[in-house]
């Protein structure tokens, strides 16, 4: 009992065919735009490396690129087939690679499956990675000159300007690090002798922050030294300040970012899924509907197109069957033997 | 004498219209192109509208944007020639269209051509309104609490950082300029009084700038206050100390910047002239065949087509009297009597002689 057949005659299969070759086109510029996106979040990826330790993962986009490139072809040589399917001399061509190509499509959904899953589940592993690699760079903004970590400081400066953040998870955490080299530090003056002495490690630590932290919007010049020294600026109270510095800290605005990216690919994946199925679906309609034809040389006939020439369930056997025979290939001769005498 | 005449037989103007239908898509999509070419100049002078003093270089936009959308329509009306040049029916009542059409082409190139003239004509313009709209930009960034001003100071500290430039000519100009509000400032303190004293107009100038100076790029923490001070900071000597602070002034940063989006714009829009020039000639050979073919007993037999049915002295003449003709037609009887008169009797005076 075939799987939910319907009937064509020849211009429901001129419509399908057609339907079908415009929705495999709109397939291929979906794989375009998937392609670009992973490009996209590979160059967003590479920009910010260094306050990722660069140590950042590049599954993902690699797979998208990867993904992209095939749905293109994939989905032309579906669209070619299409074109062509009406044809009977070119479909008859075509009809031994229909069934390994429609395989291939539902493998390639099986994949698309999969990096879906994958977008959503590396948001984690960026979020380590940032939270460590932020770490890091406040540790080394002062190493300026220092070959492999001179540029830390411009970059984490450009990053605070940019996504409107200070410190990892707030500005407290530049209080905990010595930022200022110790090239610029007067080590004869009393007051930094003081600081120095003041910790185990001998830092020079004070409470400020660089000024990549201030905020453009505050009515008042930014204050950077003596945060939290209410008596060392005139009507400053460091517990109700809010606008002078920026309270976010970059882990969350960077991760924020990066998940927005990730979550919008998923999105388009899904869309890519559905798409997929569809064109499978119509191909797969499409096919048995031309196979089917009672009398092939009248093109008028009507004929029956279905998705699965028995029902789900013996479908479904009939694969696990042939899975069982794949794996007693393998077996003695007599083992092989059995199954074809049987059937 | 017609003007560069060419022969066409009837696959030659299939093929012309073709040829002119594809052309006219293609600038179709140019006139298009320098619309959203307009529309981005107009957004980026926009953007930055607060530090400009007058708005005389939005004309160059404003052009672009009419003739990129004049230019759609015109081509548009091209392809829908050409595609019922090759039909006997359709084609004649366009006749009266082309004529129209011509001059809004000729129109349409004739500004493209004065939009490149004007972004490098009103380059002085573009920076005397730079420097009056940053000075007053400058002046205004301590008053964050006046209405309508309150956002001046986020507008400055904004474009120092995005545009990498510091003050107007260079960070010197924040020296001159009170730019900390009244209400951050301690009057009862001995330093703050000093200051206030120390010039005519009691404003607190300090040799310090705002933080959107520091250059991100500099291996030192960023020095902005006591700057001419070679003491207030551990091995720092004024006049030696160059990255800390963004080395350039925001008005030649600025007008670098967009004369940098005119100058870029430029072959673009050359191009684009390029083609609208071809698509004009091309419709006129077109024109001139096809009306030269339905003409002829056999309308598949060879026909002419030419730019100028006489020569360009000879055309620059009947223009001109057609023009006189017209101008004459308001003015009385007598007038239009008086030259046939006067013909008439210049035909008869000679006869004696003769």
């Amino acid at each position: 009992m075939p799987f939910l057949t319907v009937k064509f005659n020849l211009q429901n299969r001129v419509k399908l065919a057609q339907g079908l070759w415009m929705l495999y086109w709109l397939s291929v510029i979906v794989g375009i735009a998937i392609f670009s996106l992973g490009l996209f979040f590979k160059i967003e990826l590479r920009k910010r490396s260094e306050i990722m330790d660069n140590s950042e993962s590049h599954l993902v986009p690699n797979l998208l690129i990867l993904v992209g490139a095939l749905a293109c072809g994939i989905n032309a040589f579906g669209g070619k087939t299409c074109h062509d399917s009406l044809d009977p001399l070119k479909f008859a061509k075509l009809k031994p690679l229909l069934r390994p190509y429609m395989l291939l499509c539902c493998g390639f959904n099986a994949l698309l499956l999969l990096l879906v899953l994958l977008c959503f589940i590396m948001q984690f592993s960026v979020y380590l990675t940032l939270a460590e690699g932020l770490k890091n760079a406040i540790r080394f903004y002062k190493d300026t000159d220092t070959p492999g970590r001179c540029f830390m400081k411009r970059t984490l400066d450009m990053t605070q300007i940019e996504f409107r953040c200070c410190g990892n998870n707030n500005f407290r955490d530049w209080f905990e690090v010595q930022w200022i080299s110790n090239r610029y530090l007067d080590m004869s003056n009393e007051l930094v002798k003081d600081r120095v002495l003041s910790n185990v490690e001998g830092k020079y630590l004070m409470d400020s922050v660089p000024f990549s932290c201030c905020n453009p919007g505050s009515p008042r010049p930014c204050i950077q030294h003596h945060l939290t020294n209410n008596t060392a600026h005139y009507d400053y109270d460091h517990r109700i300040e809010q606008l002078n510095i920026w309270s976010r800290g970059c882990r969350g605005a960077v991760f924020s970012y990066y998940s927005s990216i990730m979550n919008s690919i998923g999105a388009l994946l899904i869309v890519t899924i559905v798409l997929e199925s569809a064109d499978v679906a119509g191909l797969k309609y499409l096919s048995t509907s031309l196979e089917t034809m009672a009398d092939p040389e009248n093109p008028e006939c009507e004929s029956e197109g279905w998705l699965l020439e028995k029902g789900m369930k013996e479908t479904f056997a009939d694969m696990i069957t042939k899975l069982k025979t794949l794996g007693r290939a393998n077996q003695v001769e007599e083992g092989a033997d059995a199954p074809e005498a049987t059937s | 004498m017609t003007l560069l005449k060419m022969k066409f037989n009837q696959q030659r103007r299939v093929r012309l219209a073709q040829g002119l239908w594809l052309m006219s898509w293609m600038a179709v999509m140019c006139g298009a192109f320098v619309f959203c070419l307009g529309v981005y100049l107009k957004i980026e002078l926009l953007r930055r509208a607060e530090v400009m003093d007058n708005a005389e270089i939005h004309v160059v936009p404003n052009i672009l944007i009419m003739v990129g959308l004049a230019s759609i329509g015109t081509n548009w009306v091209a392809t829908r020639v050409c595609q019922d040049s090759l039909d006997a029916t359709r084609f004649p009542r366009w006749k009266v269209l082309l004529l129209p059409w011509f001059a809004v082409a000729a129109l349409l190139c004739c500004l493209l051509v004065a939009v490149v003239v004007l972004s490098y004509a009103l380059q002085g313009r573009l920076e005397e309104s730079l420097k009056e709209g940053l000075r007053n930009g400058i002046r205004f960034y301590k008053d964050t609490d006046v209405p309508g001003r309150c956002f001046q100071k986020e507008t400055i500290d904004r474009l120092q950082m995005d545009f990498r430039c510091c003050g107007n000519n260079n960070f010197k100009d924040w020296f001159e300029v009170q730019w900390v509000s009244n209400r951050y400032l301690d009057f009862t303190s001995q330093e703050v009084k000093d200051r206030i004293r120390s010039n005519v107009d009691r404003r607190y100038l300090l040799d310090g700038v705002p933080f959107s100076c520091c250059n991100p790029s500099s291996p030192r923490p960023c020095l902005r206050y006591h700057l001419t001070d070679n003491h207030a900071h551990f091995n720092y000597d004024y006049q030696g100390e160059e990255l800390n602070l963004h080395p350039r002034g925001c008005r030649k940063a600025l007008v670098d910047y967009y004369m940098g989006l005119l100058n870029s714009t430029g072959p673009g829009v050359l191009s684009v002239i390029l083609i609208q020039m071809s698509v004009f000639l091309s419709l006129r050979y077109l024109q001139t065949a096809v009306e030269g073919a339905l003409d002829l007993e056999n309308p598949e037999d060879e026909s002419e087509g030419y730019i100028l049915e006489k020569g360009v002295k000879e055309t620059f003449e009947d223009v001109k009297l057609q023009i006189l003709g017209l101008l004459k037609f308001g003015q009385v009887d007598p007038t239009e009597e008086a030259p046939v008169d006067e013909d008439a009797e210049k035909a008869a005076s000679p006869s004696p002689d003769s």
